[in-house]
């Protein structure tokens, strides 16, 4: 159980979240929403423990992470994973190397055994035989399912994923949301996603939450979001150019 | 006019705020690398490659300029020298220079341009492509991982290369004074090894020791505290490579003054 209690996040002077309050259960796919910019990514670096909140807290089953000491940390860690944007593949490394990094830095397996595990997680993402490849050698949808690779590596019992279908091709990102969907119902990983692609969220969500001003202003099922009466989360998900969104924009200008 | 005074009492107080800080930010980071080097475990093989990366691969450059500098240096002290009719005393100031002074520097200048630069632009790329938070998600300290071994590996191979350049710039003063200006090869090696004492050789390398952890740490936090995409890259290289060399003359300085005045 993930619960973000109220948290607050400045930088410099722009206040990114202000006063947010998430809750994700155990096994559920949690997708949040929102305009770029707006801090959904700033939050799962917030549940990795990457970014401490200015105030309020997060709270990983029952440890609130920002008042445990870095060894803890790390050893929850271990049970996360997250997908960055980018990719964020080591460029030095090979294929190999990064999506066994953890298993070659921590475990005491032999090098055979961690061959065979980065083999299983390449093969999950439909990559094979790609293990002595550098990062600068793929393309951008491979390097987003070696990043996945990577984080099924180490058997995650909660992987984010941030924006995991963006800058692929629509074959290669329906792959990855049908990845995202078969994680949660055979191995009931916890996810978190944070996307703008509807199509994505409607498929592969439990719960949608959109993120707005710094604050989570509208939580539900995919249904429940498709028949919002929220002005805000209306023109989002049916991408209005004029609504309160843009208007509000208009208002600053 | 008030209010131009203001302005620059702003400006003046930003600047040293700014100096401050990057200070607090340099110490903090190198206690926090001392700390990690201690916790294991420590993997020689990344040592080794950022070794090889900053050695090996900098001896043709260092080569280079430092038999030229042996070379010049040689000639501008002969057109002295032939003045007075003490050639054979090129020798020496050839040596004690090269070995007190112009060694450590140079090479300390010739590495902080080549890796120190590099070792910011490859972190730097790292922070604004989310590699050094992908580092810490996937639970490795980034400073173990990333500035520990280029802290050993410049701390290690800096004092090396200056010996080998101290050789090699001798060497240059050696092919001039005894091909062209008609010093006898023995005399010129006896003036050398006589004019030389392990003082001048230990407080050469005493200050590349500070000159590596310097290039080390102004690299690692520049690249580190990277923001903004390519452009950011390309700011935090200059700043890197303008500390570096300003922080080299400066303790270069202070070291020279110590050990002129405290230990004689």
């Amino acid at each position: 159980m993930i619960e973000i209690k109220n948290i607050y996040k400045n930088f410099n002077s722009s206040k990114i979240l202000k006063g947010l309050s998430l809750n994700i259960a155990d096994g559920e796919t949690k997708v949040i929403i929102g305009r770029s910019g707006c801090g959904k990514s700033v939050l799962l670096k917030h549940i990795m423990g990457v970014l401490r909140p200015e105030s309020g807290e997060i709270i990983i089953d029952g440890k609130n992470i920002a008042k445990i000491s870095s060894k803890e940390l790390n050893k929850l860690r271990m049970r996360m994973a997250m997908v960055f944007q980018g990719g964020a593949l080591f460029d030095s490394l090979t294929v190999g190397e990064n999506v066994g990094f953890t298993l070659y830095e921590y475990s005491k397996l032999g090098a055979r055994e961690i061959e065979h595990r980065v083999e299983e997680s390449l093969s999950n993402v439909e990559l094979c035989g790609i293990q002595k490849l550098l990062p600068s050698e793929l393309s951008g949808g491979m390097k987003k399912r070696v990043a996945i690779a990577r984080a099924l590596c180490v058997n995650p019992e909660i992987i984010l994923y941030d924006e995991p279908t963006t800058g692929v091709d629509p074959i290669t990102a329906d792959s990855i949301n049908e990845l995202i969907r078969s994680l949660h119902d055979k191995l009931k990983v916890t996810s978190i996603v944070v996307t703008h692609d509807m199509k994505s969220a409607y498929r592969i969500a439990d719960k949608i939450a959109m993120l707005y001003h710094g604050k989570i202003i509208a939580e539900g099922s995919a249904e429940e979001i498709q028949q919002t009466n929220h002005p805000v989360v209306y023109q989002f998900i049916n991408g209005l150019a004029k609504g309160p969104i843009t208007e509000t924009i208009d208002k600053c200008i | 006019m008030a209010k131009n005074i203001i302005s620059f009492a702003h400006k003046v107080g930003a600047h040293i705020v700014y100096y401050v800080d990057y200070v607090g930010a340099l110490t903090r980071l190198f206690f926090k690398t001392l700390y990690w080097i201690f916790i294991p475990p420590l993997k020689g093989q990344r040592i080794m490659r950022q070794a090889f990366i900053i050695g090996v691969e900098s001896l043709p450059i260092v080569s280079l300029v430092a038999f030229f500098i042996g070379v010049i240096l040689a000639l501008q002290t002969a057109y002295q020298m032939q003045k007075l009719s003490s050639e054979i005393y090129i020798a020496n100031i050839v040596a004690l220079s090269i070995v007190r002074e112009l060694g450590p520097v140079i090479t300390s200048l010739i590495v902080a341009g080549r890796c120190g630069a590099a070792i910011t632009a490859e972190l730097g790329t790292m922070k604004v492509t989310e590699q050094i938070d992908a580092l810490e998600t996937l639970a490795a300290n980034p400073i173990k991982y990333l500035v520990v071994p280029r802290f050993l590996a410049f701390t290690f191979m800096v004092p090396v290369l200056t010996m080998y350049a101290n050789l090699v710039g001798i060497i240059g003063g050696y092919l001039i004074c005894v091909y062209r200006l008609g010093i006898r090869s023995s005399m010129y090696l006896n003036m050398t090894f006589d004019s030389l004492q392990i003082k001048d050789v230990t407080t050469g390398l005493f200050k590349t020791l500070i000159f590596g952890m310097i290039i080390a740490m102004v690299g690692c936090l520049e690249g580190m505290r990277t923001e903004g995409g390519a452009e950011g890259v390309g700011k935090a290289t200059t700043l890197s490579v303008v500390t570096s060399f300003i922080l080299i003359i400066a303790a270069d300085c202070v070291f020279t003054a110590i050990f002129y005045f405290i230990f004689p």
